[in-house]
């Protein structure tokens, strides 16, 4: 055998498989990632899924991936050299009726990139939906951060197009949150990679 | 040993902007993507154990106080790579309609009945030679409004982690000899005639259970591929 298995949309249908709660059962990866003994400022992730036509899409599905605030990644090889041995950096998050989805965790550290450039505080986000025949890959950055400026993969993207990879610090109630809306197609269209 | 994830093996997906598959036109991103150079955080992935499933999470017949109706079956196959080497300890998640081609979802409204000792979703972690399996009932097919009298081949969605976030992969797997792939835009968006034929099960006699269950057989294909002394 030879070749990948292809991609093929998630469906409509996907709650029940990929969110046992939303049947009764119980969910191994949910959108609260941060875990009691993690070390790290707590941040609230949210924002909206939305369509070419500025629709929101009620039927998405959100996953991320990100680094711990010393910026390593919780990965089988590193499982021991790590601090934070309960956060696993992964979250998955359902889109409601208004194509809203939030994430509770920690805001990542800088990780390595390449040619040993340091790579500024990021989160990696898979876009998952009903009329994507494969999922969508961006990357969330922090609009407060001034290590934007020197991140070897932002420097990639399209400078008129950067802003759609950036979040904007909105806080509620006192509590750390930022705002990031993907827009898969469109003026606003978020930037998408190839990976 | 480095695993690499060549960019050229991605042509095997659909592409978003399938239009025979009409939900795509307002939601396939039409700006150019952006080539990501594969760095820490695309080459790590989340880990998952056996201590974060439990067995009857792969049975799907026996999540309820009685056994579901319709055709019991056993879909069963190994998750490998490119070079064909196991990819072990990885989490395997399905769901899918019951053997009526009913969901067990709120905006399903095919007029099917739903079973109530089925749920349709199951999950399992791969063991060390990347061997998965599931105890299931066969799927029936199901009506969309796609297009005109548009039903999908009986199917199971499959959500894959692999080992970085480079193989992340969902999927669905096909029975074979199934006469609605000729119609089903989204068994075609995959436009290889090779690639989508991986995405059909193959029947496995030899592994098939007398007196109690057909099974199918389904192998996974995963990005990634060990690094050749030429790349090095």
């Amino acid at each position: 055998m030879s070749g990948i298995t292809p991609s093929a949309t998630v469906g409509p249908f996907f709650l029940f498989g990929l969110v046992p709660s939303s049947a009764g059962g119980v969910d191994l990866i949910t959108n609260r990632l941060a875990t009691p003994d993690v070390e790290g400022e707590r941040i609230r992730i949210e924002g909206r899924v939305l369509d070419g036509d500025g629709v929101p899409l009620p039927d998405a599905l959100i996953e991320i991936w990100q680094a711990d605030a010393a910026g390593s990644y919780a990965h089988a090889n590193a499982q021991e050299q790590r601090a934070n041995t309960a956060f696993k950096g992964f979250g998955r998050a359902p889109t409601d009726n208004d194509g809203f989805y939030w994430f509770e965790t920690i805001r990542p550290g800088a990780v390595p990139g390449p040619d040993g450039r340091a790579q500024a505080p990021h989160i990696l986000v898979n876009v998952f939906a009903r009329g994507m025949t494969r999922h969508a890959t961006t990357r969330i950055y922090f609009a407060d951060e001034n290590a934007n400026a020197d991140d070897p993969i932002l420097a990639l993207v399209p400078p008129d197009r950067r802003d759609t990879l950036i979040a904007r610090r909105a806080d509620s109630n006192g509590e750390p949150v930022y705002r990031f809306d993907i827009h898969l197609q469109g003026e606003h269209e978020t930037v998408f990679f190839e990976a | 040993m480095t695993i690499v994830y060549p960019y050229e093996s991605l042509k095997a997906h659909p592409r978003y902007d399938f239009e025979d598959y009409r939900s795509t036109e307002k939601r396939s991103p039409r700006k150019p993507l952006v080539l990501l150079p594969h760095t820490a955080s695309e080459l790590t992935g989340p880990v998952y154990g056996h201590n974060d499933v439990r067995p009857e999470d792969a049975d799907l017949t026996r999540q309820h106080a009685g056994a579901p109706l319709g055709e019991r079956i056993i879909v069963h196959g190994h998750v490998l790579d490119e070079d064909a080497r196991p990819v072990a300890n990885t989490l395997v998640e399905i769901w899918q309609a019951n053997a009526a081609g009913r969901y067990m979802h709120v905006v399903d409204q095919h007029p099917a009945p739903l079973d109530p000792n089925f749920t349709g979703g199951g999950r399992t972690v791969t063991d060390d030679k990347g061997y998965y399996r599931f105890v299931t009932v066969k799927p029936g097919a199901y009506p969309w409004r796609n297009h005109h009298n548009a039903w999908r081949p009986a199917h199971i969605h499959f959500s894959l982690l692999g080992h970085s976030f480079l193989q992340r992969l969902v999927t669905q797997m096909y029975f074979p000899g199934d006469p609605l792939f000729p119609y089903d835009p989204i068994f075609n968006a995959v436009e290889d005639a090779a690639a989508r034929q991986r995405t059909i099960s193959t029947f496995d006699l030899e592994n098939t259970v007398p007196e109690w269950a057909l099974c199918y057989r389904f192998d996974i294909v995963l990005r990634g591929r060990q690094q050749t002394p030429m790349e090095a």
